[in-house]
């Protein structure tokens, strides 16, 4: 605090409610959409306070579905979207590390052909190449299957250079020392490096895990097998499959489901989550 | 780069990278060439023949009023969505840096819509402005305005760069914390003791030290706008009504799963992925060299 100006403070203070309000709106209007039943979401104006509901559409949405008989269950969904985050933010740290331990510890040929080769892949999102590799993908026989919706998306360049980044500020006593100890390659690797780059990894992991869970466009075009459905696909399903007269409780319920593990994630590891923003992109 | 300290040569590095690099080749690097071959191509009506026809699609593509539309329109929302977001963000952060109680409060609500999936920020979008349920569009209705985003093609474009603006508010904003934060507080101070009231310090001061960040975030925004607004779009309007919220990447999306033109979608993909290593080179040239004061 620069000088004590009690108007500017309050004035502040009005802004970042503002700010707040409109940001946390529409995450109400879901959590109250949510805890209604049916009926009372067809009659306008819709509620803007919470039902009674909550734990009956809850109950409805994870072991039933949404859109009758044959609706996967949002359990199973949540699940798939578990497993493809986890596969994908793993994949993703593992490799880094030890391309990033092989570009920065070694030196052997191609070392900088292979750098520029896992730069260019920065330059390809999927979007842009999405219906050839989905080619290769269905050439492999990876359709509707996890590896198909997780190996494809975890080459990546920004963890590489972070770890690079990281792995150039240890000291080179340390290298030095482990050698006298008589340590090789991968147990330098194991007990040196990855205990100190342990605060990058779970940065990174953070976002990893968000970037994964929140995948859309690829499971979409590998999974037609409905046992493969992740929940942020379910969403768009539900909307589509209810054009007419969308169970709009249902829907909100099950977004709100499939939000809550990455908005955890956030919240609980605010540090970890600021840090592996800013350091993966910078 | 190399550390001065390093292993002798071995086949271990090659082991070491061979996973990075098979995942590169089979899922990057050859489906980029096959986009780039498949570019050159042209299908006939029933897929039976194709014939290479050099630049016949690039020609097409930019005598197509619907892509050209496709590419203005990209340009306006990305432009739109990445203003917005940031003048947005950079208010509430200016707002944070003022106050003294309250800011991990403040900033714990304001950026979760981070981890909110695009697809899903549609879907909760589109439930609010919903014609005929939405709770806006409610209220629009009592003060005499009948919205409907579904014949509506402005109110579809407002509706999703509203969506697309909400997620992205978050991620600015903690840029901008970070980089007004860092700014040497004796700086600031002095400038109060001159006599230059909150508001002089902000537009003289805080603002052209930031510039740096804002110039990445400009790059990091529109990026954003151009391809992670995909699930959005698709969850709110599905490119409509009549193409009006139809941007590029939605195009290359719809033109090769809906309407099959192989040929045509894969030559856009060829001019999205030089438009992607346009902009990684001028981040890449802002981050080598930061702005100096």
């Amino acid at each position: 605090m620069i000088e004590n100006r009690p108007l500017t403070t309050i004035l502040a203070h009005l802004t970042l409610l503002l700010g707040v309000a409109i940001v946390a709106f529409p995450i109400w209007i879901t959590f109250v959409a949510s805890t209604h039943d049916a009926v009372r979401m067809t009659q306008v104006p819709l509620p803007l306070w919470p039902g009674d509901q909550f734990f009956i559409n809850l109950k409805t949405v994870l072991f039933e579905g949404v859109g009758g008989k044959n609706a996967t269950p949002v359990w199973l969904m949540m699940t798939n979207s578990l497993i493809m985050a986890m596969m994908i933010a793993i994949g993703k740290i593992s490799i880094s590390l030890l391309s990033a331990f092989a570009i920065v510890y070694f030196r052997f040929p191609f070392r900088m052909g292979f750098f520029w080769m896992i730069f260019i892949t920065l330059m390809l999102p999927v979007e842009v190449r999405i219906f050839p590799t989905f080619k290769v993908v269905a050439d492999l026989g990876m359709l509707n299957s996890y590896w198909g919706m997780t190996v494809p998306l975890i080459a990546s360049a920004t963890a590489t250079f972070m770890f690079r980044q990281v792995f150039l500020t240890i000291p080179d006593e340390m290298l030095e020392a482990a050698r006298v100890d008589g340590a090789g390659p991968m147990r330098f690797f194991w007990d040196i490096l990855i205990p100190l780059s342990r605060t990058n990894i779970a940065a990174l992991f953070v976002i990893l895990f968000i970037y994964g869970w929140n995948q859309y466009l690829w499971p979409l075009l590998i999974t037609t097998d409905t046992g493969y459905f992740t929940v942020v696909m379910g969403i768009k399903q539900m909307l589509e499959s209810a054009e007419l007269a969308p169970d709009w409780h249902l829907i909100m319920m099950t977004a709100l489901l499939a939000m809550l593990p990455p908005i955890i994630v956030v919240l609980s590891m605010q540090k970890m989550f600021v840090k592996g923003l800013t350091e993966t992109e910078k | 780069m190399l550390k001065r300290v390093h292993f002798g040569p071995s086949i271990l590095p090659f082991l070491l990278v061979a996973p990075q690099i098979a995942v590169t080749l089979v899922f990057f690097m050859w489906p980029a060439g096959q986009a780039l071959y498949q570019s050159f191509l042209m299908e006939d009506m029933f897929g039976l023949s194709t014939e290479f026809v050099w630049f016949d699609n690039f020609k097409a593509l930019f005598a197509d009023p619907y892509y050209l539309g496709a590419f203005k329109r990209t340009a306006f929302f990305s432009f739109v969505v990445a203003g917005l977001a940031m003048s947005v963000a950079l208010m509430l952060a200016a707002m944070v840096d003022r106050i003294v109680k309250g800011v991990f409060t403040y900033r714990t609500l304001l950026i979760w819509p981070y981890a909110v999936a695009p697809v899903i920020a549609g879907a909760l979008w589109v439930f609010m402005f919903d014609p005929t349920l939405g709770i806006f569009a409610y209220a629009l209705h009592t003060i005499g305005y009948d919205w409907n985003h579904k014949l509506n093609g402005n109110e579809a474009m407002l509706l999703v760069i509203m969506a697309a603006t909400w997620k992205q508010i978050a991620y600015n904003f903690l840029f901008f914390v970070a980089a007004i934060q860092s700014i040497p507080k004796p700086l600031i101070e002095a400038a109060a003791i001159d006599g230059a009231g909150p508001f002089k310090r902000f537009w003289t001061i805080i603002f052209p030290l930031i510039t740096p960040t804002m110039f990445f975030l400009v790059v990091v925004n529109i990026v954003y706008a151009f391809f992670d607004t995909f699930g959005i779009i698709h969850a709110i309007t599905q490119g409509g009504p009549a193409k009006a919220t139809e941007i590029l990447v939605y195009k290359v999306w719809y033109d090769g799963a809906v309407a099959i033109d192989l040929g045509s979608s894969a030559a856009q993909s060829v001019i999205l992925m030089a438009i992607v290593i346009v902009m990684t080179v001028v981040q890449f040239r802002y981050i080598e060299r930061k702005v100096e004061y």
